[in-house]
């Protein structure tokens, strides 16, 4: 299964970026440009900061590295595009405010009363949510479809015109200015309830001021709770920017009153899946293009689709993101801004029922009285929030001699057209691109550091020895580009310790020894050990899996020149491709550029003293051995999980199935294992991981998916799934007794 | 015979007729040549600084005259000159009359003539007289192996004149100029036979004496040839009655180095395989020389009437313009400029002679901004010129200002109109005042079906700002356009560029990148290369996109069968 040697070009192929460190690639530019375009045209001083608000110091740098990967992805691809850039200036990032601090001084009433007068698209000639429908009903557009479906189904247009209209009515937003200023007073009283602070970098705020009144404005934040875009409009409001219109899930609906708050907040439904019916896509597309292109408000959706569960980024989804490029690749818009959005949680508010979901607990339904029950979160504390709203991206700056616009110019703009190949690979390019600036932005908390030393550590860690781990990983994470947020003053000890009283939940002091606050796991049953104790683990795991993809480069390298067992560079190469693709679903890589992905993994791993490389060798320092197990000790849950999935798979399934039939086989049988004690790795019971490795398997062509009637189904090629079993068993060295286990 | 001598040898046009600042420090056009001439321009200076940023003070001239010592030496072998000379084809190896031939009009030509020199220009110059001396001319090219490039009215914006600069061979530029006859008139079916050196305006002229037109006005009819029409595609302001060029000719006799090639009849149409017409129209010069044409001829209209519209914005304009095409009553012209060319138009209204008319202006304007409640700053205008018989003509208006009023048009008078189609002939002009000031500028053009033809609108105007803040350019850029051609499925867009390049080292270069982003910026909102200035070597780095790697090699295997040795070596279009 390992990728086919590339030895031959090896030493051309392999050229290791020691000596010319990946920096010279100019992380500039894509960004830069349309930020000082933006300056050029509208004095920074438009926005006004409302009181003076204390600022927190954060210094952290962007590192050089983390940076240019992103770009020069793309760049890499189009090289025309990105020479004529310029340098970047500045590696800083910007600094936060603290929103909710004016809310605790001031009036919420008046807050939400304030004159609202937010900048405008400049082409915008404003109209209401109601004309929007009428518009994309009557669109050239969605009239094809109707016309199209009435011939095919000898329907009278008339009646599918009704049920256009009723999937309108289903789908549109009402956005209502009482509505919102009914949100912005008991937002304002639920957010100061629920957490300490609520960060954003004014800068952020500021570009994107000036890239709403540009070009049409896409925003794009990482989902990790219903909190996100609450608060996404809540920040918009505050700063008076155009409120968003987002992209919510048909679920939403089916909250009495709720819904229809979100609805006359701004949100717009769509439903889960919607593949086959041609009449609901031709709408849904016309909505989301008619609001774009009249740049009416920002709109907001998810790359991930929902939210992620483990707050590990999600592989991204293509739709939506397509829907809105188009209009600017049939240049119905002269361009596009997509504005990556990091919103972190110091606690994720809905951390138990997702560890509780990933165990096979059912999600509870969205409802009205379900939100009220949950409102004894009210008296909890979450901590503090931070939003980093990223550079707004130029579409156009991004497509520049990328692709070829000539199947646009030669079919009638209005007729759904299936993008060509090149346009796909160049969706799903941005896409990962979005995320990975995303990732780039997201803050870590110092919580974060402890949950990883924490997992490596278990059952019990001394406090002391804690605290110094965690201060080395810190160094360790800002060397590989993480964004920490570690205020200058603040000393390790309290640091921890007040990640420890956040999190008391997670884990507590008990003797100067930090241990996972497992309570109720001494008595009961064995089956009911386990499941507590995997809850805790999962809820743990969350937060040390937001440090894992600012992580996996360097880590892969490591966790390959552990299964190698020759220092020489191609061979660690193609162990690293095989981790790369087996986790092509469980970390967010660029698409098809392993190579880079490995050379920045080494260039890491070298700039802190890890591994010493040659023209064809690498192999770990003396004291680099300390990163290097710890990295991949870091990602042996992954390692494991997957070949207990893979095992699972190997053994137990025979015939066709589905994925429903899957998730619960595979969810027994690690109980089992734990039950018996033969394996520790807990994570592997999260149906995250499950399906991840599932769809990595499919991708390797070592499962089959087939489409049936309802849904998939699965039928694995048990000669693949052995090799690809071989390669880790036969490779894995043998280091610690827990991985002596499988 | 030396036409130059009439004509700028550094700019367009006339030496008599230009721009200038007069004592007063107001603008005025000199001459007596075009309506304008003597007039007072009194708002113009102010809309010039205002627009572009200039000012007086800051002036760069040109050159007085061409510094002969400047001049590459002809390089012409003994053996050919004694042949040309027992051919009694005149001839000359003058400096000035070889660098006048050296050039077209684009920009970056003008500028090299104000203020460098050509690496390489004709090296001779032949003005034949006749078919039988272009078969000669071309004989002899063949026989000694040069390189001709013929020459028409010099009017070429697509640098298809321009010598290549590797040409190792003596370069003959063939001047048509003294084949100028008309040779025949043929009453019965409308045609007449004529020389291809005529200029348009002399074509018009000579018909006119016996009652009839081509009708055929491109805007550079002034100087432009009937051979340069054919050999570029040619499109006349008028061709909504009179067609373009592909549709007035009947015939054309055109001599290659494999010969001559021509139809055996003048009929009206014919099926016998691909029309070898369209082989020779835009062949920009590469095959051979178009020698004679016999092109249809109607007989001068009745009547003519100008007319305007003054719509609320550029939307509802190109709405009535496309309106009118799809009832297909489209007057002769019918063209639609945008709010910046609009006011461009206004700065050069020239001082009003009666204080009855200002009044009259005052009220005008009064009823359309206050009481209609038109933005000035929006508005367009649609400017229109009707022809034919009187009571068709009356009728024919009423029809399209009934189409206007639903699209929220008002009329705006006459004088307007005719106003408008007067500044075509000489804002070419503008270019050369432009120069003295530090102010470079273009046009160009595309065709693009209806549906798009806002969105081009709008993302080239745009594209040509960014482009100007990314390239350094320190005053915003003067970027308008207007609609100029109607069809059944499109139209054509003509834009102007123009922007102060003080503060910036390589003007020409700067601007020549900006040009080449909007072409790219045109092709991808589905416009085309060129609806008629052609390809010449501007724009021949798109072609392959534009036709397709087979349609390409399809011209190229007919330049390789009718000229292997490419005698016709100018470069152009492949």
């Amino acid at each position: 299964m390992v990728r086919s040697s590339i030895s031959g070009s090896g030493t051309a192929l392999l050229y290791f970026p020691g000596a010319v460190p990946l920096s010279q690639v100019h992380p500039s530019a894509l960004l830069l440009c349309s930020e000082d375009r933006g300056e050029l045209r509208h004095p920074r001083s438009a926005l006004q900061p409302c009181k003076p608000r204390t600022t927190t110091a954060v210094t952290t740098y962007r590192s050089e590295l983390s940076g240019s990967r992103v770009l020069s992805c793309i760049s890499s691809k189009c090289v025309s595009a990105s020479l004529q850039q310029k340098e970047l200036t500045s590696k800083k990032r910007d600094e936060f405010e603290d929103i909710l601090e004016e809310r605790r001084l001031s009036s919420d009433l008046r807050y939400a009363m304030k004159c609202y007068t937010p900048v405008i698209y400049k082409g915008l000639s404003p109209c209401k949510p109601n004309a929007i429908k009428s518009v994309v009903l009557q669109s050239e557009q969605v009239q094809y479809v109707i016309k199209q479906l009435a011939k095919e189904m000898g329907e009278s247009p008339d009646i599918i015109q009704e049920e256009a209209t009723e999937i309108l009515d289903e789908m549109g937003h009402s956005m209502q200015l009482g509505t919102v200023r009914f949100f912005a007073f008991t937002l304002s009283k639920i957010f100061k309830q629920l957490f300490q602070r609520v960060c954003v970098n004014e800068e952020g705020m500021q570009r994107l001021q000036r890239a709403i009144q540009e070009h049409p404005v896409v925003l794009l934040p990482s989902h990790r709770s219903y909190v996100d875009f609450l608060m996404l409009s809540y920040l918009l409001y505050t700063y008076d920017l155009a409120l968003p219109v987002i992209a919510a899930g048909i679920d939403f609906l089916g909250m009495k009153i709720v819904g229809e708050l979100l609805r006359r907040a701004g949100a717009f439904f769509m439903r889960r899946s919607f593949g086959g019916n041609r009449l609901y896509w031709a709408v849904f597309a016309e909505y989301v293009k008619t609001m774009l292109r009249n740049g009416y408000a920002p709109i907001e959706f998810f790359l991930e689709g929902t939210r992620s569960r483990t707050a590990k980024t999600l592989t991204p989804k293509f739709g939506l993101l397509s829907i809105v490029m188009e209009p600017f690749f049939k240049r119905e818009v002269f361009d596009t801004y997509l504005v990556p959005i990091s919103i972190s949680y110091e606690r994720i508010l809905e951390e138990s029922l997702y560890a509780y979901e990933l165990l096979g607990v059912p999600k509870p339904k969205e409802s009205t009285s379900g939100l009220l029950k949950a409102r004894r979160i009210l008296s909890d504390n979450f901590g503090t929030i931070h939003i980093y709203v990223g550079q707004p991206v130029s579409l156009r700056t991004l497509a520049s001699g990328r692709i070829n616009l000539c199947p646009y110019n030669l079919v009638p703009r209005h007729l759904p057209q299936k993008p060509t190949e090149d346009i796909q690979e160049f969706v799903s390019d941005v896409a990962y691109k979005m995320e990975l600036l995303q990732i780039e932005n997201m803050v870590l908390s110092p919580w974060v550091l402890v949950a990883a030393v924490l997992l490596q550590n278990l059952p019990a860690m001394d406090f002391e020895l804690l605290i110094e781990k965690t201060v080395w990983l810190k160094g360790l994470t800002q060397t590989f580009g993480g964004f920490i947020e570690w205020p200058d003053n603040l000393c390790a000890k309290k640091a921890v310790t007040s990640g420890l009283s956040l999190h008391s939940n997670i884990a507590r002091l008990v003797d100067g020894h930090v241990v996972l606050n497992d309570k109720g796991v001494e008595d009961g049953a064995v089956g009911e050990i386990v499941f507590k104790r995997a809850l805790v683990i999962l809820m743990c795991s969350t937060y040390r899996n937001q440090l894992l993809n600012v992580f996996v480069r360097p880590s892969l390298v490591a966790l390959a020149l552990q299964m190698t067992r020759s220092f020489r560079k191609e061979e660690v190469y193609s162990s690293f491709s095989f981790l790369r693709d087996i986790f092509s679903d469980e970390f967010i890589f660029f698409p098809g550029i392993s190579l880079k992905d490995f050379e920045e993994g080494c260039f890491l791993l070298t700039k802190c003293d890890a591994i010493q490389a040659t023209q064809q060798e690498i192999y770990p320092t003396d004291k680099g051995s300390v990163v290097v197990s710890f990295l991949s000790a870091m990602f042996r849950p992954f390692v494991e999980g997957y070949q207990l999935i893979f095992r699972y798979l190997s053994k137990e399934t025979k015939e066709a199935f589905t994925e429903k039939q899957f998730i619960p086989g595979v969810r027994n049988f690690v109980f089992q294992l734990l039950e018996k004690g033969t394996t520790q790795c807990y994570e592997a019971l999260s149906s995250d991981m499950q399906k991840n490795a599932l769809a990595a398997l499919v991708q390797l062509g070592a499962v089959k998916k087939k489409k049936m009637a309802n849904g998939f189904s699965y039928s694995v090629n048990q000669e693949a799934i052995h090799k690809i079993l071989d390669v880790f068993d036969a490779r894995t060295p043998i280091q610690k007794p827990m991985a002596a286990r499988l | 015979m030396r036409r130059q001598e009439i004509l700028k040898w550094n700019g367009w046009g006339y030496n008599d007729s230009k721009f200038i600042f007069n004592k007063k420090g107001q603008a005025e056009f000199t001459g007596k040549r075009y309506r304008l001439g003597g007039m007072v321009l009194p708002t113009f200076k102010e809309w010039i600084e205002k627009t572009f940023g200039a000012s007086l003070e800051h002036k760069t001239t040109s050159r007085a005259s061409l510094n002969v010592n400047d001049v590459p030496p002809p390089i012409v072998n003994e053996e050919f000159l004694q042949d040309l000379r027992a051919t009694k084809i005149s001839y000359s190896q003058d400096a000035e009359d070889r660098v006048f031939r050296a050039h077209g009009h684009c920009l970056h030509e003008i500028f090299v003539l104000r203020e460098g020199m050509f690496k390489r220009i004709p090296d001779i110059v032949v003005w034949p007289v006749s078919h039988e001396d272009v078969v000669k001319i071309v004989e002899l090219a063949c026989k000694h192996n040069l390189c001709i490039i013929p020459f028409g009215g010099g009017t070429s914006v697509s640098s298809a004149l321009e010598c290549p600069e590797e040409e190792k061979r003596t370069i003959v530029s063939l001047d048509t100029s003294q084949m100028n006859r008309i040779l025949w008139i043929d009453e019965k079916n409308l045609t007449a036979c004529v020389e291809a050196g005529i200029i348009g305006q002399d074509l018009e002229k000579q018909l006119s004496e016996s009652g009839f037109c081509t009708g055929h006005e491109p805007d550079s009819m002034e100087f432009s040839s009937l051979g340069g029409w054919v050999a570029t595609r040619a499109s006349g302001m008028k061709k909504n009655i009179y067609g373009n060029i592909e549709d007035l000719v009947i015939h054309i006799k055109m001599v290659t180095p494999r010969g001559i090639v021509e139809k055996n009849c003048q009929v009206p149409r014919m099926s016998t395989g691909p029309d070898i017409h369209h082989f020779i129209m835009g062949s920009e010069g590469t095959l051979g020389v178009v020698t004679e044409v016999t092109i249809k001829i109607r007989p001068l209209p009745e009547y003519q009437k100008y007319g305007s519209v003054v719509f609320p914005n550029f939307e509802r304009g190109v709405a009535c313009l496309r309106e009118v095409a799809k009832q297909r009553c489209a007057p002769a012209s019918i063209r639609l400029v945008d709010n910046a060319q609009f006011q461009f138009g206004h700065a050069l209204k020239p001082q009003v002679a009666s204080i009855f008319t200002s009044f009259l202006d005052g009220l005008k304007k009064f009823y359309i901004t206050k009481f209609k409640g038109f933005d000035p700053n929006i508005l367009c205008v649609a400017t229109l010129l009707f022809e034919g018989d009187r009571e068709k003509v009356l009728q024919h208006e009423k029809q399209v200002y009934d189409i206007a009023t639903k699209f929220g048009g008002l009329a705006a008078g006459e004088d307007n109109g005719q106003r408008g189609y007067m500044l075509t002939f000489v804002i070419a002009y503008l270019r050369d005042l432009g120069l003295d000031y530090y102010v470079i500028g273009e046009s160009f053009e595309t065709s693009v079906p209806w549906d798009r033809v806002l969105d081009l609108c709008r993302n080239v105007k745009e594209r040509i700002v960014r482009e100007c803040k990314e390239k350094g350019v320190q005053f915003a850029p003067f970027s308008t356009c207007r609609v100029t051609q109607t069809y059944d499925a499109g139209a054509c867009v003509y834009f102007y560029f123009a922007f102060n390049y003080r503060g910036i080292s390589d003007p020409i270069h700067v601007y020549e990148e900006i040009e080449r982003a909007a072409r790219e910026e045109i092709l991808a909102n589905g416009g085309s290369l060129s609806h008629h200035h052609g390809v010449g070597k501007l724009r021949k780095r798109w072609m392959k996109e534009s036709i397709s790697d087979v349609g390409l090699g399809m011209l190229r295997s007919v330049k390789e069968y009718v000229d292997p040795n490419n005698i016709f070596g100018n470069k152009n279009l492949l």
